[in-house]
C-alpha cells in the first residue's frame, strides 16, 4: 500500500502536561488508536512539580495530523497543556541496556574499545555477563547492537525517549505559577484491591 | 406489594452520617435533577434503596432496557435544555450505556450516567458482572471517573455535572462500586463545580479575529452562512437571528441545528449534506465567504472534502478549538461560545441584503419542488409517501411539535419536511445514526418539554429495535405520538442498493409484526392507515387522543430519498433524481 503522504512524514515529540490520574493513559492511547496510528516511544513520568505528570510521546506523522492531534489530547479534561516539536526542537535521548558474555569481553580488548568509542558504561558484572548501558539518539544505540551482535549480544532494550524543548522559556516557573494558584488534589487509587479475604460480600 | 415506609424528608435532610448512595441522590437533588431514567439491577442496589426516599422529589423512569434510558435521557437533554440522568447497574447495564453515550459524545449531549460496580476489592477478579466500563467507556464519553470510596461522592458528582453541561457538552460516566454505595460516611453540603484546573470550557475570545471575520464578511459579494447545533448548544438562537437579519445573509442549517431559525424564516435556505437542499448545497461551492456557526463539517455535510467550497474564504465560528481547521481550513477562526461572539459580530458587520445571491436560492428551490418536492408531499396517484405524512402532520400541528426521527429514510424525510418553528423540536441521531434512538428519546423528550406535543416519525426498521420501550410509555404513561411508516424495508439500505449495487436487495426485505396488535398489548391506542383519504383523519385522531397513540402508515415500498449526494461525490453533484 502507498503513502502519498509519506514524504511530509517526520518523527515529531508530543510533549503533555498532565494531571496524575487513574485511566488517563487509556484515554489518551485512545486517541491514537482510533486513527489506527502506531505511537513510536511513549514514555510518562512525574514532572518537577509535584501531581503534574509529563508525558514524552513520539509519533512519524505529517504535521497537520500531528496539530489535530494534539488539540484532541488537550481536549481531555484531565490534561493541561499539549506541545509538539520536531526533533530539530528538542534535546532528546533514548537509554539503551546491552547484556554480553563477560568471557568475550574479558577476552577481547577490542570489544572493550568499542564500548570505550561508543561511551557506554559497565552498569553489572557477573562471571556469565555484563551489562553495559549507554545513551543516546537512535542511530547511536542502533550502532553499539551491531558492533556487539558478533560477539553474543544476548539481550538489548532500550527505553522510550524523553526530551527536553529547546524554545521553552522557565516552563518550570510557569508550572510552579501553576501550581501555587492552583493546587491539585491527590489522586485517588483503589485501597480496597488487597483487602479481599477480609471483606464479606454478596 | 410489602413495602417498608420511607423515611421523612426532614430526618433525611438532618441526616450527617449518611451512606454513599444517599449522597448521590442528594447530589442529584443539589444539581436540580427531577428526572432520572434507569434500570436496577444488583450493583446499584443501594442507590435505589436511597431513592425509595426521595420518590416525591425525583421522578424515575423505569425502561425497559439500558440503551433504552440512555436514549431517553438523550431526548431529555435536548427537548429541555437541562443534563440527563441514567442509572445502570454493572455489567451488562452499564455495557447497554455504550450506544447511548457514543450517541451523546458525537452530538454534544450532557448526559450524567451513574452505573452500578462490584466491590472495590473484587475489581479486576472477573467477579459476578463485572465489567471495566471505565476502560470501555473511555473513547465514548467527554469524562469518567470510578468512585472507590463513599467520601469521593461529592466532588465526582459536581464535577460530572459541570464538565457534562460545560463548554461543548457531552456524557460523563460515574462508576461507584457497591462497598461506596453502602458505606457511611460524614458527608458536608453539597458544592457545585464551576472551575476545574485543567479544564477550559471556553476558549479565550480572540478580538482581532473578530474583526477580521467582520472584514472578510463585509467585503462579501455572496457570503453564505452554515448553521449547525452550537447555536442551540450556546442558546444563542436570538443572537443568531440578530446575526442573520442584520447581514442579510441566506442561511442553511445541518440537522442538528435544525429549528433555530424557524423553518419559514425568508433567509433559511434549507438543509445542507447528502439529502439535504438543491440549491444550498449547489451553492457552497459558489459562495466566496462561508460561515459556518457552531457545526464541524461533518462528512455527511461537506461530501468530498477536496472538492468542498475551495473557491470560499471561511470563517469558522465554533467552542471547541479542535473542530477548527479539522475538516475544513478556516480563513478566520473565530474561538468561542457563539453567544458571546455573535453579538461581537453583528455589531461589526454592516447591515446589508443580498437579493440577487438570495434569488439564485429560490431558483433552485423551485427547480427542487418541481422535480422532488411536489412529488413527495403531494403526490397526485398511487401509494402514500413518507414525505405526505410529514406534510399532513405540518398543517395539523403547524409546526409546534418536537419531531423525534429515527435514522433512515424516515430521519431524512423528517428533518427536510418538518416544519419548525421552534428552537429544540428537532430530535434525531445525527453523528452516530443510531436505529432504535426515536422510540425512548421521544419519551425522554415528553418528560423533558411535558407541555410539548411529541411526535416520533421511525421506521419499521427502527421501531422493533427498541419496541420494549412501549412498556415504558405504558407503565409511567407517557403521552407519545408514534407514527411509524412503513415500507416493509429497511429504506435507506435499499436506497443505496438499489442505486450503487444494481438492486442487490440483500437482507432489506424486513417483517412487521401487527403494531397495532402489539401496541393494544402495551395498552396504547393504535389505528393502521393504509389508504390516502383515512391519512389526515387518523393523524388528527392520534393528535387528539389523551395519551400515548400508535400510528402506523404503509407507505410506498421503493421510495427514494433525493437530492442526493452520492458517496465520493462533491455536494454540488447533487443529484435531483
Amino acid at each position: 500500500m502507498t503513502n502519498q503522504n509519506h514524504i511530509d512524514r517526520q518523527e515529531f515529540n508530543i510533549t503533555v502536561y498532565t494531571e496524575h490520574q487513574v485511566g488517563l493513559l487509556n484515554r489518551i492511547a485512545t486517541i491514537f488508536s482510533r486513527r489506527k496510528m502506531n505511537i513510536e516511544s511513549l514514555n510518562t513520568s512525574p514532572s518537577e512539580i509535584e501531581g503534574i505528570h509529563r508525558f514524552n510521546i513520539v509519533i512519524h506523522e505529517t504535521e497537520d495530523v500531528v496539530r489535530k492531534l494534539t488539540r484532541q489530547i488537550e481536549k481531555q479534561v484531565e490534561v493541561l497543556k499539549v506541545y509538539y516539536h520536531t526533533n530539530e526542537d528538542v534535546i532528546w535521548q533514548e537509554m539503551a541496556l546491552y547484556k554480553v558474555p563477560t568471557d568475550v569481553i574479558a577476552e577481547k580488548a577490542l570489544v572493550e574499545r568499542l564500548l570505550r568509542e561508543n561511551g557506554a558504561r559497565a552498569v553489572v558484572i557477573r562471571k556469565d555477563y555484563t551489562v553495559f548501558e549507554t545513551t543516546g539518539h537512535r542511530e547511536e544505540t542502533d550502532n553499539l547492537i551491531k558492533v556487539l551482535q558478533p560477539y553474543g549480544l544476548i539481550e538489548f532494550v532500550r527505553s522510550a525517549r524523553i526530551a527536553i524543548i529547546k524554545g521553552s522559556e522557565g516552563f518550570n516557573r510557569k508550572l510552579r505559577e501553576f501550581e501555587r494558584a492552583e493546587p491539585g488534589s491527590e489522586s485517588v487509587e483503589n485501597e480496597y484491591l488487597n483487602s479481599r479475604e477480609k471483606i464479606f460480600s454478596m | 406489594m410489602l413495602t417498608q415506609e420511607k423515611q421523612t424528608p426532614e430526618l433525611l435532610e438532618e441526616k450527617k452520617t449518611i451512606t454513599g448512595s444517599e449522597a448521590v441522590i442528594r447530589g442529584l437533588l443539589k444539581e436540580g435533577v427531577d428526572t432520572v431514567f434507569g434500570y436496577p439491577g444488583g450493583a446499584i442496589m443501594p442507590i435505589y434503596d436511597a431513592l425509595y426516599d426521595y420518590c416525591d422529589k425525583i421522578n424515575h423512569v423505569l425502561v425497559r432496557h439500558e440503551q433504552g434510558g440512555i436514549h431517553a435521557g438523550q431526548g431529555y437533554a435536548r427537548a429541555s435544555g437541562k443534563v440527563g440522568v441514567v442509572f445502570a447497574t454493572s455489567g451488562p447495564g452499564a455495557t447497554n450505556l455504550i450506544t447511548g453515550l457514543a450517541d451523546a459524545m458525537i452530538d454534544s449531549t450532557p448526559l450524567v450516567c451513574i452505573t452500578g460496580q462490584v466491590f472495590a476489592h473484587l475489581l479486576g477478579t472477573d467477579a459476578f458482572q463485572e465489567a471495566d466500563v471505565i476502560s470501555i467507556s473511555a473513547p465514548v464519553t467527554k469524562w469518567n471517573y470510578q468512585v472507590t470510596d463513599a467520601s469521593e461522592i461529592p466532588a465526582a458528582l459536581a464535577k460530572a455535572f459541570y464538565i457534562a453541561k460545560s463548554g461543548r457538552p457531552g456524557p460523563v460516566l460515574i462508576d461507584i462500586t457497591k462497598n461506596a454505595q453502602l458505606q457511611q460516611f460524614t458527608c458536608g453540603e453539597h458544592v457545585p463545580c464551576d472551575h476545574i484546573r485543567s479544564y477550559r470550557p471556553k476558549p479565550i475570545i480572540r478580538k482581532e479575529y473578530i474583526q477580521e471575520a467582520a472584514a472578510l464578511i463585509n467585503q462579501a459579494k455572496k457570503p453564505f452562512v452554515l448553521w449547525g447545533q452550537g447555536v442551540i448548544l450556546g442558546a444563542a438562537e436570538q443572537e443568531f437571528r440578530q446575526f442573520i437579519e442584520k447581514s442579510g445573509i441566506p442561511a442553511a442549517w445541518t440537522i442538528m441545528g435544525a429549528g433555530a431559525l424557524p423553518s419559514d424564516h425568508p433567509l433559511n435556505v434549507g438543509m445542507l449534506g447528502m439529502h439535504g437542499n438543491y440549491g444550498p448545497n449547489v451553492l457552497t461551492n459558489d459562495c466566496d465567504v462561508l460561515i459556518a456557526i457552531g457545526m464541524r463539517f461533518d462528512d455527511r455535510v461537506t461530501g468530498r472534502l477536496d472538492k468542498y467550497a475551495k473557491q470560499a474564504q471561511v470563517v469558522h465560528l465554533d467552542i471547541d478549538p479542535s473542530e477548527i481547521d479539522k475538516n475544513v481550513k478556516a480563513t478566520v477562526p473565530v474561538w468561542g461560545d457563539c453567544k458571546e461572539t455573535l453579538p461581537l459580530l453583528t455589531e461589526l458587520i454592516e447591515a446589508k441584503s443580498h437579493p440577487e445571491w438570495l434569488q439564485k436560492f429560490r431558483e433552485y428551490e423551485a427547480q427542487e419542488v418541481e422535480q422532488v418536492i411536489q412529488d413527495e408531499l403531494f403526490p397526485a396517484s398511487g401509494e402514500m409517501t413518507m414525505g405526505e405524512v410529514m406534510q399532513q402532520l405540518n398543517e395539523l400541528t403547524n409546526g409546534d411539535a418536537i419531531i423525534v426521527s429515527d435514522v433512515g429514510q424516515n430521519q431524512m424525510v423528517a428533518c427536510r419536511y418538518a416544519k419548525l418553528n421552534h428552537t429544540r423540536s428537532n430530535i434525531t441521531s445525527g453523528g452516530l445514526g443510531t436505529m432504535g434512538f426515536a422510540l425512548p428519546a421521544a419519551i425522554g423528550a415528553k418528560f423533558g418539554a411535558p407541555d410539548r406535543t411529541v411526535v416520533t416519525f421511525v421506521g419499521d426498521g427502527g421501531i422493533q429495535m427498541t419496541i420494549q420501550e412501549l412498556g415504558t410509555i405504558m407503565q409511567s404513561d407517557v403521552d407519545v405520538k408514534i407514527i411509524i411508516v412503513n415500507n416493509q424495508f429497511l429504506g435507506m439500505v435499499r436506497q443505496w442498493q438499489q442505486l450503487f449495487h444494481e438492486r442487490r436487495y440483500s437482507f432489506v426485505d424486513i417483517t412487521s409484526p401487527d403494531y397495532i396488535k402489539v401496541a393494544e398489548g402495551y395498552g396504547i391506542a393504535g389505528k393502521k392507515i393504509t389508504e390516502r383519504e383515512n391519512l389526515r383523519s387518523g393523524l388528527q385522531e392520534m393528535l387528539t387522543h389523551k395519551g400515548a397513540y400508535l400510528l402506523e402508515v404503509m407507505v410506498t415500498k421503493e421510495n427514494n430519498v433525493f437530492p442526493m449526494v452520492p458517496q465520493g461525490c462533491s455536494v454540488s453533484e447533487i443529484r435531483l433524481k
